[in-house]
């Protein structure tokens, strides 16, 4: 009988078991942000204590930093104070920071990616529910909340109770303008956003087989809006071809060597699973959200539910707050905003499937759109395709690298009960800054479409039009 | 370790209704902006209420008959979604010192237990039952002991459950873990040794 990824990788890097039944894990990889760690940070300093292995924990700023007007010292105090209080603590404590104007810097969890630190078989915390997105490259990586970022900073470990694996295989071809984000957000949708709690998520199949790494992410990303706190796809020659070359990634024979261990630290073949969904690709369509938890989704052609049964009470208090009627048509819903980004949606890939859709056209009247590159190497990237060109020409906002209007904890929020169609992870009630605004979450490419119309659209019906990318 | 033992908590409790109640709500991200955890207290649910009001409605965390309350009572997959601790932070600030709930999200339920706030599970019909009795009798005082595993009120009791490992932690007070992942760290430099990324390939 084979052992699941998640065993293999648990067994490696247990230390014990301690007195209180909690594995000691290891951590290979710990990255830091801004928001999560100046209480870990003081609470090191109170105890006298170091942390253990700055070689391995790296930093960035991501979640308060503003995507315009980056000089120093910042507008807002509170984010120039943050910002400050990392860079304080990385200089005394003795850890890489890569932060505003470095060419390094970026959303934690694509940069992680970009430069190779994230790598197949390891173990990764970071003070961010997100973390699951380093999944996609075969590593077992945990959200964790700024105690046990203290635990880890203090000791490289961390104190956790083992997970059971749920293996998600999607089988069969996805159809043409059905993507990543829309198979996640019908995974959530089906086995509910708390379906995942105890779980790891192993995403498996052909459909996941076939997909590039930043839609790997994609998937892997949202697992923690299922309840899974980790969720991964198996190494393979896609994730290899990815690691070649990063600056992070081992070089020349070494590469050759590592390539055959991240080989066998894959589920094996007869590796036996706690449970076991199969998802029919060639089923599904463009997924959108109408609700304020992300498994309150429906496809494109679907009309808002009526509240009715065990969920009456959530169902009508998610319509109240989003000022949807029971039984509407979602396509057709006027839309404020449109936001292009987060780690969710914020690599080149998805900046170019979106710029197919916008090349030539006009963001409708009345709609604020923006694009914000994940990181300064995306933003790069794609100014020297010219995407920035594409979508200002279009009427779009073109970013500095951060999380931006994900999370509102930046200048860049909504306003009111604005409706915004956005490539983030959540769309929980308040998430994008106004206590009233409202989410609907969607892929990249839907997001270009609701920009480009005013309304939301089904992406299908505008790639018909839009010439032949990269896909 | 020198953290406090947790056994018994006994209070008033405050009853908030609603599935999949997550930390964004709990505490929203404009109040994560600070480098500490101080004042948090006075922001927990903050959006919510200031809902409820616009409603016409009066939110728990606002009812006068609750604000002595130290026992939450919660439906299901409470504290969905974001990793902040400033979520347990707050409600712990507030004066919630245990939350009894249908489930917990995993993040929330750990970084809970980091800070000493005991979860504990019961079932739904459970909940329903203590739901009503605190709503009928606000001044009711609820015990939770967690070493029977059982909550009581009123001469009603229920039963409740937490996983033996962390209801160990809580009563012995290992809940502040730093300590406990130092110790022989020799075991912990063994397996860094034996990694082939960290060790070279």
């Amino acid at each position: 009988m084979g052992n699941t990824l998640l065993q293999k990788v648990w067994d490696l890097h247990k230390v014990r078991t301690l007195p209180t039944g909690q594995t000691q894990l290891f951590i290979g990889l710990h990255l830091v942000h801004e928001v999560t760690t100046p209480q870990a940070f003081d609470a090191l300093r109170e105890r006298g204590w170091r942390v253990a292995r700055p070689d391995r924990t790296f930093g960035t700023v991501d979640h308060i930093v503003p995507t315009r007007q980056r000089q120093r010292p910042f507008l807002d105090v509170m984010a120039e104070d943050m910002i400050a209080s990392l860079e304080r603590n990385a200089r005394d404590f003795g850890i890489p920071l890569y932060d505003i104007g470095d060419e390094r810097q970026g959303i934690v969890h694509v940069i992680g990616p970009e430069l190779g630190l994230t790598q197949p078989g390891m173990t990764i915390a970071c003070g961010d529910s997100h973390t699951s997105t380093h999944g996609a490259f075969g590593a077992v990586a945990f959200g964790i909340g700024t105690s046990q970022v203290r635990d880890v900073l203090a000791s490289q470990c961390l104190a956790i109770e083992p997970l059971k694996v749920r293996r998600i295989r999607v089988v069969g071809e996805l159809p043409h303008g059905v993507y990543a984000k829309d198979v996640i957000l019908t995974i959530i949708q089906r086995l509910g956003v708390g379906g995942g709690n105890g779980y790891a998520y192993e995403y498996a199949g052909d459909a996941i087989a076939r997909m590039s790494m930043d839609e790997r992410m994609t998937i892997c990303n949202m697992s923690i809006e299922g309840g899974a706190r980790v969720g991964y796809v198996n190494p393979d020659e896609t994730t290899f071809k990815y690691m070649e070359g990063r600056p992070f990634a081992p070089q020349g024979d070494a590469f050759a060597r590592a390539k055959t261990w991240w080989q066998s630290i894959a589920s094996d073949a007869d590796a036996v699973y706690d449970d076991e969904v199969e998802i029919r690709a060639a089923e599904l369509t463009p997924v959108v959200t109408w609700g304020v938890n992300p498994g309150q989704s429906i496809g494109i052609e679907g009309k808002v539910p009526t509240p009715i049964g065990a969920e009456q009470q959530s169902v009508s208090d998610a319509l109240g707050y989003m000022g949807l009627k029971a039984g509407q048509a979602i396509a057709g819903l006027k839309v404020d905003v449109a936001f292009i980004g987060s780690c969710t949606n914020g690599r080149l890939s998805d900046l170019r499937e979106a710029a197919r859709i916008v090349r030539g056209q006009h963001v409708a009247k009345g709609v604020k759109a923006l694009v914000v590159p994940g990181s300064v190497a995306v933003q790069k990237a794609a100014e020297r395709e010219g995407l920035d060109v594409t979508f200002r020409d279009a009427g779009f906002e073109w970013r500095d690298a951060g999380c931006s209007m994900c999370l509102g904890m930046n200048p860049d929020k909504l306003e009111g009960n604005q409706v915004c169609a956005a490539s983030s992870n959540r769309n929980f009630k308040g998430r994008q800054g106004s206590p009233t605004g409202r989410t609907l979450l969607m892929s990249p490419a839907m997001v270009a479409a609701a920009a480009i119309t005013g309304v939301v659209s089904d992406v299908r019906e505008l790639l018909h039009a839009a010439p032949a990318g990269v896909r | 370790m020198g953290a406090e033992k947790i056994q018994i908590v006994e209070g008033r409790a405050l009853p908030l209704r609603g599935e999949d109640i997550d930390t964004d709500r709990i505490m929203p991200a404009r109040f994560l902006k600070s480098i500490t955890f101080e004042g948090l207290d006075t922001h927990v649910f903050e959006d919510d209420r200031l809902e409820a009001k616009r409603a016409g409605r009066v939110h728990p965390f606002d009812e006068m008959k609750y604000q002595s309350a130290s026992i939450l009572l919660a439906n299901r997959n409470f504290g969905a979604g974001s990793s902040r601790e400033h979520a347990p932070q707050g409600l712990r600030r507030w004066g919630i010192r245990a939350i009894v709930a249908e489930s917990f999200a995993e993040i929330f339920f750990g970084n809970s237990l980091m800070i000493g706030l005991p979860c504990v599970t019961a079932s739904a019909k459970d909940v329903e039952i203590l739901m009503s009795i605190v709503e009928g009798h606000p001044e009711a005082v609820l015990a939770l002991d967690l070493k029977a595993r059982t909550c009581q009120v009123n001469g009603t009791t229920v039963r409740v459950s937490i996983p033996d490992h962390v209801r160990d932690t809580l009563m012995t007070g290992a809940w502040d873990t730093t300590g406990l992942l130092l110790d022989n760290y020799d075991q912990v430099n063994a397996v860094a040794a034996r990694l082939p990324y960290l060790a070279g390939f």
